[in-house]
């Protein structure tokens, strides 16, 4: 799952909860999930 | 307020009772706890009880070493027999414990005095003190501040001396936090050396118990006691001259406030012209700490808290309710990235201190923060209060190395500095004696 599919998932579900103040959340959780993927330790099947 | 030690000699030499100090600090408590309110229970009768019969058991000569008749705080976090242990969020309401958290078994065994349960930030989950079921906890030092968290009513409890010594908890530097912030000693075990069997979990991974107190010292004894040693005396500290110190600037050192990187310089400088000797040093992967530790903090706490999110989602303040719902999200496979990357951060914190003995940094890049900052400015960036307050602190619970906040002066404004020390994992007590050394030189004022 891409991170851009993941957030627009994850703010959708959370509206669908009655949660809207969520969604500047979750989008500081999408740049540190970025940061997770982009560092060298990640390991990737093609690479 | 005295320090444990200097409790102990007046004690032991007929100076002083346990009973009377205990009256002391409940005395402190009625007049200070209106305005810090540190305290969710204030346990006065119960410390009376237990005072008197350690006077009495000493007076017949059974003493049950360095803890015995010390009045002691404990985080409302921990299990206390026939109590409810809040964790600050009315989401406990109803709670009682059926036994002693296993940390507090051992307190009992050593002699403590239980002076009452202090205030924190809701579940642990937050790093000001200021999400509490009972309101704020506040800055002794000045209390339109935080004390810092998630500990903070413990370290509001030592400083105004309403406790000798108190027990924290410190998931991503809840015990350093507010001990750098409201001028205590605050010392994070190494990972899994003290139990936290009968503490209400953060998260089970990234959890520690560990005191917060006036002195090194007194951290030691407070330390040694929740290991269960009943009879362990502060070790010597070793020499200054020939110290080995690591700091790791890059990272560590590139976002402080002027006056917080002034009084850490000056403390390095006192140090050196002591005769240690300081290397810098690089944490490779350090600007990739934050991501890890909120992946591993949020998954975990997400699963201890799902059910209650579904069924009383409306007893948590919104700010911790928020965070927690955002674990929820997290996706299995960038928690297994985290944990990756946690094992390669252990080895680079190992081999950091691999040729030193321990590694120093400040313990908070900011001062205490103003009650409802969402953001501070350092220099020309504005930051978010939460991400500088774990900046310096979280990476040692990631890696589960000792660590250990000792005041370092303080800012024109009179608000505390701290420095931090790092020893090598499950070798707290070669940083107590590192910490001891460098105490009389990092708390000098300026």
């Amino acid at each position: 799952m891409t991170i851009e599919s993941w957030l627009q998932a994850a703010i959708a579900d959370a509206e669908r909860r009655g949660l809207p103040d969520l969604k500047p959340v979750l989008e500081t959780l999408a740049r540190a999930t970025t940061a997770l993927r982009a560092a060298d330790f990640s390991d990737h099947a093609d690479k | 307020m005295m320090t444990i030690e200097e409790f102990g000699r007046r004690l032991r030499a007929r100076e002083i009772t346990a009973a009377q100090v205990t009256d002391q600090c409940l005395r402190r408590i009625e007049t200070d706890n209106p305005r810090l309110n540190a305290f969710i229970l204030v346990m006065a009768d119960e410390a009376r009880r237990q005072a008197l019969p350690s006077d009495q058991a000493l007076a017949a000569g059974r003493d049950r070493g360095p803890l015995h008749g010390v009045p002691i705080s404990i985080k409302d976090l921990l299990d206390m027999r026939g109590l409810p242990t809040t964790a600050a969020s009315r989401v406990r309401d109803g709670h009682r414990a059926n036994r002693d958290a296993t940390a507090i078994t051992h307190l009992r065994q050593a002699g403590a005095v239980f002076i009452g349960k202090t205030n924190l930030h809701e579940f642990a989950f937050g790093t000001t003190s200021e999400d509490s079921a009972f309101g704020p906890a506040r800055n002794p030092h000045d209390t339109a501040r935080s004390p810092g968290g998630s500990s903070g009513g413990s370290a509001a409890s030592v400083a105004a001396g309403m406790a000798l010594a108190s027990i924290g908890t410190d998931t991503g530097g809840s015990i350093r936090i507010p001990a750098a912030a409201c001028g205590t000693v605050g010392l994070k075990p190494s990972f899994g050396e003290v139990s936290i069997d009968g503490v209400v979990p953060l998260s089970r991974t990234l959890d520690h118990v560990g005191p917060l107190t006036q002195t090194v010292s007194d951290a030691c004894l407070v330390y040694h006691a929740l290991l269960g040693d009943e009879r362990v005396t502060p070790p010597a500290p070793m020499p200054l001259h020939g110290l080995r110190l690591a700091v790791p600037r890059r990272y560590f050192c590139d976002l402080l406030e002027d006056e917080v990187r002034a009084r850490f310089e000056s403390a390095l400088d006192r140090l050196r012209a002591g005769g240690a000797h300081f290397d810098d040093i690089e944490i490779h992967h350090a600007a990739d700490i934050a991501p890890v530790y909120l992946h591993i903090v949020l998954g975990d706490a997400a699963a201890y808290h799902a059910t209650a999110l579904e069924t009383m989602p409306e007893r948590y303040t919104p700010p911790v309710r928020l965070r927690l719902e955002m674990g929820r999200y997290i996706l299995a496979e960038d928690y297994v990235r985290a944990l990756k990357g946690r094992e390669l951060l252990k080895r680079e914190v190992d081999a950091a201190l691999a040729q030193h003995d321990a590694l120093v940094l400040p313990t908070l890049p900011i001062s205490a923060p103003p009650l409802g900052a969402n953001s501070v400015e350092v220099g020309a960036t504005t930051e978010p209060v939460r991400n500088l307050m774990l900046r310096l602190t979280q990476l040692f619970n990631v890696t589960g190395h000792p660590a250990i906040s000792i005041p370092s002066g303080r800012t024109s404004a009179g608000m505390p500095c701290a420095v931090q020390l790092v020893g090598c994992r499950m070798q707290t007590d070669a940083l107590l004696r590192v910490a001891l050394t460098c105490e009389p030189h990092v708390s000098s004022e300026v």
